[in-house]
């Protein structure tokens, strides 16, 4: 893939995110948090009023960053990405990730995609962007 | 009602101290598989997803020294906000060069703004702190401006 076949409005591969009690475990244990609401469900209800364990909004960032990385793959880089957390999301809930292009620049090959993350609802709970840049 | 007060206010420009961390390959892939990354290179620990960099400098205090929550006590780099309940809020970002194992890299925050809004289910304190990596003799690596929300 190479900047020159890409279009604005292009959209960018959807994906489905399910969280476990495993996952969120061992996502929580890798960056060293220790905070409640991300696997202790007792907790997370009665301590600070969430509907169920939270899937961490960093997470959620990270799954948003993988949806331009997997799009372009070999082809190019990540350059900068934003997120935010709009909406807390617990788990159970299947959350869904993907984007489209916004602005594309030929001369620096460069390209600028909106992105999302979706609820079963079809809220967006944390919306993002990210630009690009293509080898070729 | 204002929660913020001047004194509060006064922990903008807070820089935190400079935390200094070198990568492993097995932190790496941890980190890929927890967050189910598709890319060869990060499952193999080659190059860590950009992400990685938001455990890389969490503090590993002694476990009494984490409050009832789970966040350890005097986080924050010493912000006591009158709200205590917090969650992420948001993060812009940008990779100069990608994290590898074995790098030594070097991590300080400062806090730059704090504000205050009505939420739906109450006030809102948002504390925006600036992040910065570099390896050791100075060059970047990432920088990243976050938000956290306490209510």
């Amino acid at each position: 893939m190479q900047v020159s076949d890409i279009k604005v409005g292009d959209e960018l591969p959807l994906r489905d995110h399910l969280a476990s009690n495993l996952s969120l475990f061992l996502y929580n244990a890798a960056i060293w948090n220790g905070h409640r609401i991300h696997y202790d469900e007792t907790y997370a209800k009665e301590g600070e009023g969430h509907p169920g364990i939270v899937i961490d909004g960093p997470l959620q960032g990270d799954w948003l960053s993988q949806c331009p990385m997997n799009w372009v793959g070999e082809s190019g880089e990540l350059l900068n990405f934003e997120y935010s957390n709009r909406k807390a999301s617990v788990l159970g809930e299947t959350l869904t990730s993907g984007g489209k292009v916004t602005e594309i620049d030929l001369e620096n090959r460069l390209v600028s995609v909106e992105l999302f993350i979706k609820n079963e609802q079809g809220e967006i709970t944390t919306p993002g962007s990210a630009t690009v840049k293509f080898n070729k | 009602m204002a929660l913020l007060t001047d004194e509060h206010k006064a922990a903008i420009g807070n820089k935190s101290k400079a935390v200094s961390v070198e990568v492993s390959r097995r932190d790496i892939i941890k980190y890929s598989v927890a967050t189910e990354q598709q890319q060869a290179r990060f499952l193999a620990g080659d190059e860590a997803p950009p992400l990685f960099v938001f455990g890389l400098f969490t503090s590993v205090p002694s476990l009494d020294s984490y409050r009832p929550d789970g966040i350890p006590k005097g986080g924050g780099g010493g912000l006591k906000l009158p709200l205590k309940r917090v969650m992420a809020g948001g993060t812009e970002f940008r990779q100069h060069r990608p994290i590898r194992p074995g790098d030594k890299l070097t991590g300080s925050s400062r806090i730059t703004d704090l504000y205050e809004k009505e939420g739906r289910t109450g006030p809102l304190i948002f504390t925006v702190r600036e992040f910065n990596v570099t390896t050791e003799s100075g060059e970047p690596v990432i920088d990243e401006i976050s938000t956290t929300i306490a209510r």
